[in-house]
């Protein structure tokens, strides 16, 4: 025969456990214990509540741009809920939620945003490296860290988020190749939110799926349910299984929504409808997963609601810490650390020369 | 006439060339249906629809790279990367390619294409989105680069620079994007790539600035003027490169004292090159050393800070007394 189909290694699957409703797939329900499916919900319901307190500082001019999460909580918790300690995170700009999962401090996102540069800093043998603005460029770090993981015979993952746009960035397929060739233990996630600011996800790509572009490169690629936590846990526990045991990266597509604006700078109202939005509103990651919870006996209203408050006094203290900090951080000379090990003589001079404009 | 801001004056200039000439198209990410995050191309879908207006997928690289086979087929594309900072990928194809074409195949491609871009700080932005690293561009043989001022200057530049047969490097200083309002004339403009600009006119200290730095340039020499009597010659470079060093080296002939300010980072800037100009062609006319109030040699920090990085009127204002003060 001349012609005919070929048969993949791989085919795309599309995962979903809890519907939209709530109700679970119990064959396909993953095994987490109930203290980790709280904490999971916790984390959830903290990184929403924290959006939407970041959103109106941002209105009342205490913190500059940021990008919120809302409607991506389980698609990034889901996921890093997978990780040890010792893996790696490498996120974009959009996984804040994630990265307080992973330990930073609430005080040092809104420092961040509040345009002070010590908000980023990493603390030492934190494994999670900085917000990375640069669409998609992360990636490729992703996969140098999992070569340098296997290269020292460690059973580490690094895992890196990106968005639906940021597949369109050569550096995204570099990575995923790169990745391929040589097999090294990272996951891929992908938050497809529908929307790179005013580009739609049907604009961005011609393909049907993008879990299907880890097929071009050798790796298993899933489409998972990204407002579905335990669809998404699901994924990302077998990829980062797969990847610790040594058998290579894989791509995990979340499809999720973008309920808020793109950032703060922007206004969807010029490219979608509120219709849209509506519609996935019906889709929420934390009702279903609150559903799923209270159906398993873990949750009641009186505990959503005794929970709601103890976050809201959490958010209350990291605000105030922020501020604090904020007032102590009085060095303007920050700027001139950090460019390299050692200060060269020229910097040396610049930065006296610039303290001497503090003085006059 | 009517006053405008840079932004709507840019958009103007989009909104003529694209009438006048078919073959002018724009792209880049956002720049349809969203306006551009500026709004910068703001209507121009609706007037000239999605095939001349391209939503492109997010890839810096797959804009320059796309303009530039555009280019080489007869098209006037105006590609938008939508802030500096993310040029970095595409910088290979103007570098490897939109710079070159020209002269590896002996003049019979040619990339007459512009690629715009907002630059520089002081907008509280987000990391990588405040940086002026023009060198780069300036420092490649092949490209032109250009960076307004003023509303009227963006238009007519903008106008320039589309009906330009090379490569050029539009950078816009985004701090001015809406600062003020300039009248601008409703008729075609055009003005010279290539040719700097005198502002205004002294003969005691030669300032050079372009950009976002013209507006505290300004203003120190009027301070200067007002608080110590000194008249300074204030040079608008608009041009990056190719670099106009007539009008400043004539002019340090008839001061002696020359101050440069750029918001890019001191060490290998713009600057830099102005000074060697200065030092080849007028050098016996230099009464004192010549300065520099620039950025410094750091990565521009996050907004609390960006005031602190950027040269502003004090530090302009105590450099000139300096200048001014040498003696030999
Ligand atoms: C290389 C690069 N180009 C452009 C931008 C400007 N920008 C920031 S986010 C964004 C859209 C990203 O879309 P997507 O990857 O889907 O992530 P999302 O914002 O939806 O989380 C763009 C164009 C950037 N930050 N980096
Ligand atoms: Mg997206």
């Amino acid at each position: 025969m001349p012609r005919k189909k070929i048969d993949l290694k791989y085919d795309i699957d599309y995962l979903s456990i809890l519907d939209k409703d709530g109700e679970v797939d119990s064959d396909l329900e993953p095994d987490i214990d109930d203290d980790r499916l709280l904490d999971l919900h916790r984390a959830m319901l903290l990184g929403r509540r924290f959006d939407e307190r970041m959103l109106k500082l941002q209105r009342s001019g205490k913190i500059g741009t940021f990008a919120p999460i809302h409607g991506q909580e389980a698609s990034q918790l889901g996921a890093v809920a997978c990780l040890e300690e010792e893996d790696w995170l490498v996120p974009s700009f959009r996984e804040t939620a994630a990265e307080i999962w992973r330990g930073k401090a609430m005080e040092n996102v809104l420092l961040a945003y509040a345009g002070f540069n010590e908000g980023a800093h990493v603390p030492k043998g934190v494994n999670n490296l900085p917000v990375s603005v640069p669409v998609g460029t992360q990636a490729l770090h992703a996969v140098g860290i999992g070569y340098a993981m296997k290269l020292k015979g460690k059973k580490e993952v690094a895992m890196v988020f990106f968005g639906d746009g940021a597949t369109s960035e050569g550096d995204v397929h570099e990575a995923m190749n790169f990745a391929g060739v040589f097999q090294t233990p990272t996951v891929f996630i992908c938050q497809n939110n529908h929307w790179a600011i005013s580009i739609k996800r049907s604009h961005q790509t011609r393909s049907e799926t993008i879990a299907q572009k880890a097929l071009a490169y050798g790796m298993p690629g899933i489409q998972a349910d990204g407002n579905d936590a335990l669809a998404v846990y699901a994924a990302a526990k077998e990829a980062v299984d797969r990847a610790r045991a040594g058998d290579g990266p894989t791509f995990i597509e979340c499809v999720t929504y973008r309920m808020s604006v793109h950032t703060t700078a922007d206004d969807p109202k010029r490219y979608r409808s509120d219709e849209e939005v509506e519609k996935w509103k019906e889709r929420d990651p934390i009702d279903r997963f609150q559903k799923y919870l209270k159906d398993k006996d873990l949750l009641s209203d009186d505990a959503i609601e005794a929970l709601e408050s103890e976050i809201k006094d959490e958010i209350k203290a990291a605000v105030k810490g922020w501020e604090k900090r904020m007032a102590e951080l009085t060095d303007k000379t920050g700027m001139f650390d950090n460019v390299f090990a050692e200060m060269p003589p020229y910097l040396a001079e610049q930065k006296e020369a610039f303290e001497k404009t503090l003085s006059s | 006439m009517a006053k405008l801001t840079m932004v709507q004056a840019i958009n103007l200039a989009l909104h003529q060339e694209m009438k006048k000439d078919e073959d002018v198209v724009v792209l880049g990410e956002d720049v349809g249906v969203d306006g551009g995050v500026f709004r910068v191309t703001d209507g121009l879908i609706d007037e000239f629809g999605e095939e001349r207006v391209m939503d492109t997928p997010l890839a810096e690289s797959g804009i320059a790279g796309f303009a530039i086979g555009m280019a080489l087929y007869g098209l006037k594309p105006v590609a938008e990367i939508q802030f500096s900072g993310f040029a970095y990928i595409a910088f290979h194809q103007m570098e490897a390619h939109a710079a070159r074409l020209r002269g590896r195949s002996g003049g019979r491609f040619t990339v007459p294409m512009v690629l715009r871009m907002p630059y520089g700080g002081g907008v509280r932005a987000l990391e990588h989105h405040s940086e002026s690293r023009e060198a780069y561009w300036a420092h490649t043989p092949g490209l032109k680069t250009v960076i307004p001022s003023t509303p009227r200057n963006a238009r007519s530049l903008l106008v320039s620079a589309i009906r330009d047969p090379d490569p050029v490097i539009f950078y816009e200083p985004k701090a001015s994007y809406r600062a003020f309002k300039e009248e601008v004339p409703d008729e075609e403009e055009t003005f010279p790539i290539g040719e700097s600009q005198i502002v205004r006119e002294g003969d005691d200290l030669t300032v050079i600035a372009y950009g976002a730095m013209m507006r505290p340039t300004l203003e120190a020499a009027d301070k200067l003027k007002e608080d110590d009597g000194i008249d300074c010659e204030v040079i608008d470079l608009l041009t990056i490169s190719p670099l106009d060093d007539a009008k400043f080296t004539k002019s340090a002939q008839k001061t002696g004292r020359i101050l440069v300010v750029h918001e890019a980072p001191r060490s290998f800037g713009p600057g830099a090159e102005i000074i060697t100009r200065l030092v080849e062609k007028s050098f016996v006319y230099l009464e004192a050393p010549v300065r520099r109030v620039t950025g410094y040699d750091v990565v521009i920090p996050l907004y609390q800070r960006e005031f602190d990085y950027l040269p502003g009127v004090d530090r302009i204002v105590s450099a000139a007394r300096e200048t001014l003060d040498f003696k030999a």
